[in-house]
């Protein structure tokens, strides 16, 4: 199929960015839409243009690296997937495809499509994670028992790959969703609540600080995560939030 | 306050807080209300009560009106955060592909509730301040139902309030639940609630378009 392609070209995080137009032809149904990009990619290359920019690494739908909003949307029109998962089988020949960078105050562009999403490290720093002594006296992994259903909600919220399409879907650019998921993934375990009060303190005012938005409940987010990553993770980390601070 | 609200969960507290009080408020209001339409006699005693304790008047009242300014007010300080949060816009963004209208335009429905309650303090509660504290008119136990009556003759009131209703149901639809989740109750016990509150968002409004169309209809 042919298509055209307007896609946002910008030098670095300090220039001005555009949308560019580009044509390109031949691009088979079964192609990923990561593989068009590279077609496109090699054809500037090819011409001595210089190539869009934009972020990957497993193409298999589990490092959350692609990000992409393609036609007004967090890793294109298919659900629950991740952009290197959208097939070229969900577009027609002819049309015109908008690829824009994930769009957010705290995800400034580097480069093109590629944007700077390390407020998500910072937040996990604050607080997603359990202090463990490692060495060497490891316990049974029985010893403490917990519940199927906390363990499968447990796992479920865990299912976050920290991609951003919540935020990038999100009309407020509000982290919630992803902050939700990595609190409440501890909060159902019993090795999560010794330091289960500082976490949700110290995550949620650091979200603040990267200047992320104020959550709504518009639920954008849970219909664009590629993980399925449920809004009662949200309402989770409001309670435990409460807990903390009262 | 600015301490107490300076966290986004704090603020999502305390915007859900105000909601499900203006959300209790209505139910109060829409009660005495549908009185109306079956007798005279009990709307009038119901709006005299009102009317004249003091616990409502001076208590409740001004309580009231503090919670719709803070609702606002914290509602148009949250637009604005957010805007600023979302730095460039999208060229294309398909919004309705994953969220309602109403949940994406709360800030449109909000004005229009609040317009409208501008127009209600210029029918109904102007008036009354000037009978009861600046006329200092003897309470007339009898005088409510003709008021609202004699308000709902005129069809361009009738449709301003009509439309406004039509957006309070709008800004429920979403608001109600959303208010909930805020307050952290949601999981699978809470999916039944969910048809509750929509319910709720649809009939109260009904109730008052009802109310209003059957004076203008029926006088
Ligand atoms: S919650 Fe979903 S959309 Fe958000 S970062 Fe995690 S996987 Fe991505
Ligand atoms: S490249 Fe890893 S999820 Fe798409």
């Amino acid at each position: 199929m042919d298509l055209t392609l307007k896609i946002w070209r910008q030098k670095d995080s300090n220039s001005k960015g555009q949308m560019v137009d580009y044509k390109v032809t031949e691009i088979s149904e079964h192609m990923s839409f990561l593989e068009m990009m590279d077609v496109l990619n090699e054809q500037l290359v090819n011409s001595g243009d210089e190539p869009v920019a934009f972020d990957h690494d497993c193409r298999e739908g589990i490092c959350g690296m692609c990000s992409m909003y393609i036609n007004g949307e967090a890793h294109g029109p298919d659900r629950g997937i991740t952009t290197c998962q959208l097939h070229m089988r969900m577009f027609k020949d002819g049309d015109t495809i908008t690829i824009e960078p994930f769009r957010a105050s705290a995800f400034p562009v580097i480069k093109d499509l590629v944007v700077d999403r390390e407020s998500f490290e910072r937040i996990q720093h604050a607080g997603g994670f359990i202090s463990v002594n490692t060495s060497g006296n490891t316990q049974d992994a029985n010893a403490l028992p917990i519940s199927k259903i906390a363990a499968d909600e447990a796992m479920d919220a865990a299912a976050c790959i920290g991609c951003g399409a919540c935020v990038a879907s999100c009309k407020n650019s509000s982290a919630m969703l992803f902050v939700g998921a990595k609190v409440s993934q501890y909060a159902l375990l019993p090795q999560g609540q010794i330091e289960a009060k500082e976490r949700v303190l110290n995550m949620v005012a650091q979200m603040d600080k990267e200047g992320f938005g104020n959550c709504t409940n518009t639920g954008a987010c849970e219909v664009e995560c590629p993980k399925g990553i449920s809004l009662e993770n949200i309402a989770r980390m409001n309670r435990e939030y409460l807990k903390a601070s009262i | 306050m600015s301490g107490l609200l300076s966290s986004s969960i704090a603020r999502k507290f305390a915007m859900a807080l105000s909601a499900l009080f203006l959300v209790f408020f209505l139910l109060m209001h829409v009660s005495i209300n549908i009185l109306s339409l079956f007798s005279e006699d009990a709307f009038n005693t119901a709006s005299h009560f009102m009317g004249t304790n003091p616990l409502i008047q001076f208590v409740m009242q001004p309580i009231l009106i503090i919670g719709v300014v803070f609702h606002f007010a914290l509602g148009l300080i949250l637009e604005i955060k957010n805007r600023k949060a979302q730095g460039v816009k999208y060229a294309q963004n398909n919004g309705a592909a994953n969220s309602t209208w109403m949940s994406r335009n709360m800030i449109y429905s909000g004005a229009v509730i609040l317009l409208l309650i501008a127009v209600h303090f210029v029918d109904f509660w102007f008036p009354e301040l000037n009978y009861k504290y600046v006329q200092g008119l003897p309470e007339d136990p009898n005088r409510y139902y003709h008021e609202l009556v004699e308000h709902f003759q005129n069809p361009a009131r009738v449709g301003i309030y009509a439309l406004a209703f039509i957006f309070l149901a709008l800004h429920l639809l979403h608001g109600f639940q959303s208010a909930f989740q805020s307050m952290g109750a949601n999981n699978k016990y809470t999916k039944g609630l969910k048809n509750f509150f929509a319910g709720y968002a649809i009939v109260v409004p009904a109730l008052f378009i009802i109310i209003v169309l059957f004076h203008f209809l029926n006088h």
